[in-house]
């Protein structure tokens, strides 16, 4: 990119001004810290040059290219928000379906075009409502969603051609996706038509946030009868039947580079699989990935930047990719909500404008951050406004969507850009030299690395050694005063009823045959979203479809006390 | 706190279905070095099998952790069910997303401290052995 006589004058001048300008400030002042490094601890220099980028070899054409061509560095489409702004989606859900049913169409006024229905922990879980286990947790984190009636009644009234669907099913992802489809079919309108996603990402449940049903192996292969049902289907260009999620791993404490290579690494698991399953990869669109957006303002520009073209690097060479749509990742953009405080509540919609930022600049495909009193429970209505006004400020006031991938070529951007990518591979090579994902987890090798990530930051909190507004510098004593959502009390007796009038309403005949050729098929080992679609159609509960399944797969237990 | 010398035992438990760990973990870690004798249930608990936990351990505090909303069931429960026990003694605390509004009846059910995030691990150390019995 320079000539040699150019860098030659560049060395020089650094040389110099090293010894006059700065030996004279660092003499008089010096610097409030002795050394400044990442949020992930990667040190940084003072100032950055073209002499860092020609250092690592760095070049225009092989490091970065152009939008929507390989390898993807600077945005997966030609054109970005120039094309169209992207869409804003807000996580949410809790009571029953009736009552989230009222929260949709709150949001889809507001201006959302994509609804994440969180669904609660029974749900998740593979559990009825009536279970005992789930004493207290019904419709707590997100709706209580038992069968293919509850689905109907959340998506009442709200156009399913004009929004995004999505959710957090994770062990259960085909199951999801059969109460969706068919939902769309009894109002008459085919898959074609809709727009799904569903996270049916299980590994990263092992690693952090735990809503594991089966073992890792079995459910790895639950997860890929979806994607290989909608591959074969030709659906991918409307049902997404993946998030690669760093996101959960992150909020557990994961460092910027263990997200980056334990998400690649649960990601080739399922695309290991789905490939040796006979499907072309290139059939796969828009993998859509989930990175939790660090609070570290540039660190979490260059991790997207860096994911980006590892992921296209990966495709190619691992599995031959060719195809624009598979080559180039699909970011789903969330906050770290990990970073936002329960004291000061206030300054979490702070925290949340740096992060819409941060993932705009970045290039993500939609975006979103938390609401500001998440760390005290479930988001007001209220609350939920201001995240999508944060958005709307960010996409149409402050005109940094003129440009595709505006920090490109700042040298800072690009030295820390390749940085993460080759401490991501190492990492990640080290996990593939070891058996892969599922070695890692059930070696206890990735979760032993993000609680080590996450000690190390408390006690840089505790120490002072990192300062967090409101915790440990800038406190302030009296009590808040944030109006808080609290859900129903009645939610687990009226949903129990709802369950109750739905066993006895329903043809149980039909339900028993349904449920037990799912069993055969999943002791058979053939894909499962079909036996699923048939189980959701006659109103069996989730709780009984997953319970023939844990009769065949048996449950994930973790190793005990420690 | 009556004796000195034996470490304090602390059990650290997840009742309910809630799998946000991160805290009770750094704070398992965090106890231990701060001198106590800590063990970790794992995730997935019922107030039964936290109970049990806590016989079989002979525990001098049991801190309890949940983020799903269902610290007014699981907390209170789990004091009856040491009660039944006889573990009158043990010093129930806990932990989580906890809503400011809930924890004046918390405490009157048995949970004698109530620590939000961003509580430093040392202010619950303290509190732990300003009120331990043994």
């Amino acid at each position: 990119m320079y000539d040699k006589d150019e860098l030659d004058r560049i060395k020089r001048m650094q040389k110099d001004w090293e010894a006059t300008t700065l030996k004279q400030e660092l003499e008089k002042n010096g610097e409030w810290k002795p050394e400044f490094k990442t949020l992930s601890g990667i040190p940084v220099k003072r100032v950055y040059t073209p002499l860092d980028l020609v250092e690592r070899g760095w070049n225009y054409t092989e490091k970065l290219g152009f939008p929507g061509q390989y390898p993807m560095t600077r945005g997966r489409s030609p054109t970005m928000y120039r094309g169209s702004i992207w869409p804003m989606w807000i996580y949410g859900g809790f009571g029953t379906a009736e009552d989230a049913n009222k929260r949709y169409k709150f949001l889809i006024e507001q201006g959302t075009q994509e609804i994440a229905v969180a669904l609660d922990l029974p749900t998740q879980i593979g559990y009825d409502s009536d279970n005992p286990l789930c004493r207290g947790e019904v419709g707590r984190i997100g709706v209580a969603i038992d069968s293919l009636a509850d689905v109907e009644a959340a998506f009442d009234g709200i156009p399913l051609e004009d929004i995004l669907i999505f959710t957090t099913a994770n062990a259960i992802g085909p199951i999801f996706y059969a109460l969706f489809t068919t939902m769309g079919e009894h109002r008459g309108i085919p898959v074609e038509k809709m727009h799904l996603n569903i996270q049916n990402e299980i590994l990263k449940e092992y690693v952090a946030r735990g809503t594991y049903i089966f073992p890792p192996k079995p459910s790895v292969k639950f997860s890929v009868d979806l994607v290989e049902y909608v591959c074969r289907n030709n659906l991918s260009d409307n049902v997404y039947p993946y998030w690669f999620c760093g996101y959960h791993m992150k909020e557990a404490g994961a460092t910027t580079v263990q997200e980056m290579a334990f998400t690649m690494a649960d990601a080739v698991a399922y695309l290991d699989e789905l490939v040796s399953r006979g499907v072309d990869i290139n059939t796969f669109h828009d993998p859509e990935v989930n990175l939790a957006t660090s609070i570290d303002f540039f660190e979490a520009i260059c991790e997207f930047r860096a994911f980006r073209r590892w992921w296209a690097k990966v495709m190619k060479e691992r599995y031959n990719a060719t195809n624009p749509q598979t080559l180039g990742v699909y970011f789903r953009g969330g906050s770290h909500s990990s970073n936002y405080t329960a004291q000061q509540p206030l300054n979490n919609i702070v925290r949340g404008a740096l992060s819409v930022l941060a993932q705009a600049l970045a290039g993500e495909q939609t975006i979103n951050t938390g609401a500001m009193d998440e760390a005290l429970g479930i988001p007001t209505e209220e609350s939920h406004q201001l995240v999508l006004r944060t958005q709307q400020i960010v996409a149409y006031e402050s005109g940094i969507i003129n440009t595709v991938d505006p920090l490109a070529g700042s040298y800072f951007v690009e030295a820390l850009t390749d940085e993460l990518e080759e401490r991501a591979t190492e990492l990640f090579n080290k996990v593939q030299e070891t058996g892969g994902a599922v070695a890692a987890i059930e070696s206890g090798f990735m979760q032993s690395q993000i609680l080590e990530s996450a000690y190390q930051f408390l006690k840089q909190v505790e120490s002072g050694g990192r300062i967090v507004v409101g915790i440990n510098r800038f406190q302030v004593k009296e009590p808040t005063t944030v109006k808080i959502m609290k859900v129903d009390e009645t939610v687990e007796e009226r949903q129990i009823n709802k369950l109750n009038k739905l066993r006895k309403g329903r043809d149980n005949d039909k339900v028993r045959t349904t449920l037990k050729e799912l069993k055969g098929a999943a002791i058979e080992g053939v894909n499962l979203v079909a036996p699923c679609m048939a189980a959701v159609k006659a109103y069996a509960t989730i709780g009984e479809m997953c319970d023939v399944l844990r009769e065949v797969w048996g449950e994930y237990k973790p190793k005990g006390l420690w | 706190m009556k004796e000195t010398g034996k470490p304090i035992r602390v059990l650290i438990a997840k009742p309910g279905l809630d799998g946000h760990d991160r805290g009770a973990k750094v704070l398992t870690l965090g106890l231990r070095d701060e001198g106590m004798e800590v063990i970790y249930t794992g995730i997935r608990q019922t107030p039964e099998s936290i109970v049990e936990a806590a016989v079989q351990e002979d525990v001098d505090v049991v801190g309890l952790s949940c983020l799903s909303g269902a610290h007014n069931y699981h907390f209170p429960k789990v004091v009856e069910l040491l009660r039944e026990k006889g573990m009158n003694q043990a010093l129930v605390i806990g932990g989580g997303i906890i809503p400011q509004e809930d924890i004046p009846s918390l405490k009157e059910k048995g949970i004698k401290g109530i620590f939000g995030s961003g509580t430093p691990i040392k202010d619950i150390a303290n509190f732990i052995r300003e009120n331990v019995e043994r």
